[in-house]
């Protein structure tokens, strides 16, 4: 019997139609002056270090939205798997999104494996997730963790590109952790020479750029033992108010002493004040 | 290669929205018994080196190697995709794959996405059939062999270097020099090309690498 339907070619891959639509909606509304709401990024700074034992990852803990801090101190060091950690710059809903994405498939892969999952594998998964949305995922991911071919970093891109290198930084203040890398890294360093020289580097960044601030965590991943040091610095706390002035105290308290402002002259005018009209208008209770 | 979804304020400069690139130098020469491969190292995004030691010569199967240019995620992307399928073909085969075949599936893949890719690929090995051999798949989806190719941003400035120093039947370490020289006259005048030289020799005999450092780099007159 002859198929009444008829089958319509569907091209593979992701459709991007609505990304189209999105961007023309964009431009109409910036025309008429008003402005789609930003979603929160999380600015940053995230940086990774490959030491002798292991791997040292470091953020700090600002996220913004616009020129406003939303959040003061938000968890940018993501778990992936037990030996493997990743710190997420970039949109805070898709790093957060996509790492707990890879890292439900990393632990359904382990257990049909039977193996600890290995970095590498991670990388992968996330770079071709990221190249198959063509960049509109906006997560830029520093990967760190050690497994049974040693300790590994990667840098991975909103587009998919990643670079595997000894030491890395993302996020609006990348620059100004990499400087403090290109100067004090050597290979091999011990423990903490490590979480010293990524203290400094966040620290340089939250210090020399606006969109990172407040706290330093930090993540140091060894063979078989994870330490997730949050925070690991507080070099934003904020201040106290002073309780007490001289003795008297200073909190609420806007009473005055009698001849504060002395008074030099007294006119009293009295103001002769008639009702003209007077309406009253019933509140509507029904 | 611009990114739209972000331009409003400073807090986010230029160079954290902009694709990454692998700006670039690449060459690969034909000799007898082999081929000899060459790239910069440097990968940038707008104006900032996101890596100044990057690895552009991508092993594709054990005796064939392809140079990347263009678009780092695409490239990457790229090369992953056409590793498997050599990789598997060649187990189907029960045969070291040919040059050729390595070449005409990057091609399939970058001619059937031109829209969608930015990828310049040289593609260089030796085979048991034909010897060393490279092939050049440029934006666009072309293929087409070669004795020497060049490609990337800076390979613009060595045409006329490359034209009139490239002589049929040289040696491997004639090869060699001719390739570390014009990578570093690239480099010297690319913005987007530098860091240090990255050398192959794919043989029968296997794969053998080199890297030159900055401070070892041929010198020409510093005008």
């Amino acid at each position: 019997m002859a198929s009444v339907s008829v089958c319509q070619y569907r091209p593979g891959g992701f459709s991007f139609e609505n990304c189209k639509r999105n961007a023309l909606l964009e431009a109409d509304i910036n025309k008429l002056g008003f402005s789609s709401p930003a979603a929160r990024k999380t600015g940053t700074t995230i940086c990774g270090v490959v030491y002798k034992d292991g791997v040292v990852l470091g953020a700090d803990t600002r996220a913004t939205e616009g020129m406003v801090v939303a959040d003061k101190n938000c968890s940018k060091i993501h778990y992936i798997s037990p030996n493997i950690y990743c710190c997420g710059a970039g949109t805070a809903a898709d790093t957060e999104m996509t790492t707990q994405i890879i890292s439900s498939n990393l632990e359904l892969h382990s257990l049909s494996t039977g193996r600890l999952p290995r970095v590498t594998t991670a990388n992968r998964m996330l770079k071709q997730m990221l190249f198959r949305y063509q960049g509109y995922i906006g997560a830029a991911l520093v990967l760190g963790g050690v497994d049974c071919n040693g300790p590994h970093l990667y840098s991975i891109y909103p587009h998919g590109s990643t670079d595997k290198l000894p030491y890395v930084t993302m996020g609006s203040g990348s620059l100004a952790a990499m400087a403090v890398f290109e100067d004090r890294y050597r290979p091999n360093m011990e423990e903490e020479e490590a979480k010293r020289l990524v203290r400094d580097a966040i620290a340089a960044g939250i210090f020399n750029d606006l969109g990172s601030g407040s706290n330093i965590d930090l993540c140091v991943i060894t063979k078989g033992n994870v330490d997730y040091l949050r925070p690991h610095d507080m070099a934003n706390k904020k201040g106290v108010r002073e309780d007490k002035v001289y003795g008297r105290p200073v909190t609420g308290s806007y009473r005055y002493k009698h001849g504060t402002t002395g008074v030099l002259t007294k006119a009293v005018t009295p103001l002769n004040l008639e009702v003209v009209e007077e309406s009253v208008q019933t509140m509507d209770t029904s | 290669i611009v990114s739209t979804f972000n331009n409003y304020n400073d807090l986010y400069p230029d160079w954290t929205q902009r694709e990454v690139s692998t700006g670039t130098t690449i060459m690969a020469v034909e000799f007898e018994g082999g081929v000899v491969i060459g790239a910069d190292s440097r990968t940038t995004t707008g104006a900032y080196i996101a890596n100044r030691v990057t690895d552009k010569l991508t092993p594709i199967h054990e005796r064939i190697f392809c140079c990347r240019s263009g678009s780092a995620a695409d490239t990457q992307a790229i090369a992953d995709a056409v590793t498997y399928q050599l990789g598997f073909h060649s187990i189907e085969l029960d045969e070291a794959p040919l040059v050729q075949t390595a070449a005409s599936l990057f091609r399939e893949m970058c001619y059937r996405y031109r829209e969608e890719l930015m990828a310049g690929i040289i593609v260089a090995g030796w085979d048991p059939r034909r010897g060393g051999q490279v092939y050049t798949v440029p934006v666009g989806g072309m293929m087409t062999r070669q004795p020497v190719s060049v490609g990337g941003s800076g390979s613009s400035y060595i045409y006329g270097y490359v034209d009139s120093n490239y002589r049929a039947g040289m040696s491997k370490e004639e090869c060699l020099k001719f390739t570390a020289e014009a990578l570093t006259l690239a480099m010297e005048r690319d913005g987007s090309s530098g860091g240090v030289v990255r050398l192959a020799v794919i043989s029968e005999q296997g794969v053998e690498r080199q890297v030159i450092l900055g401070n070892q780099l041929p010198k020409f007159s510093t005008v």
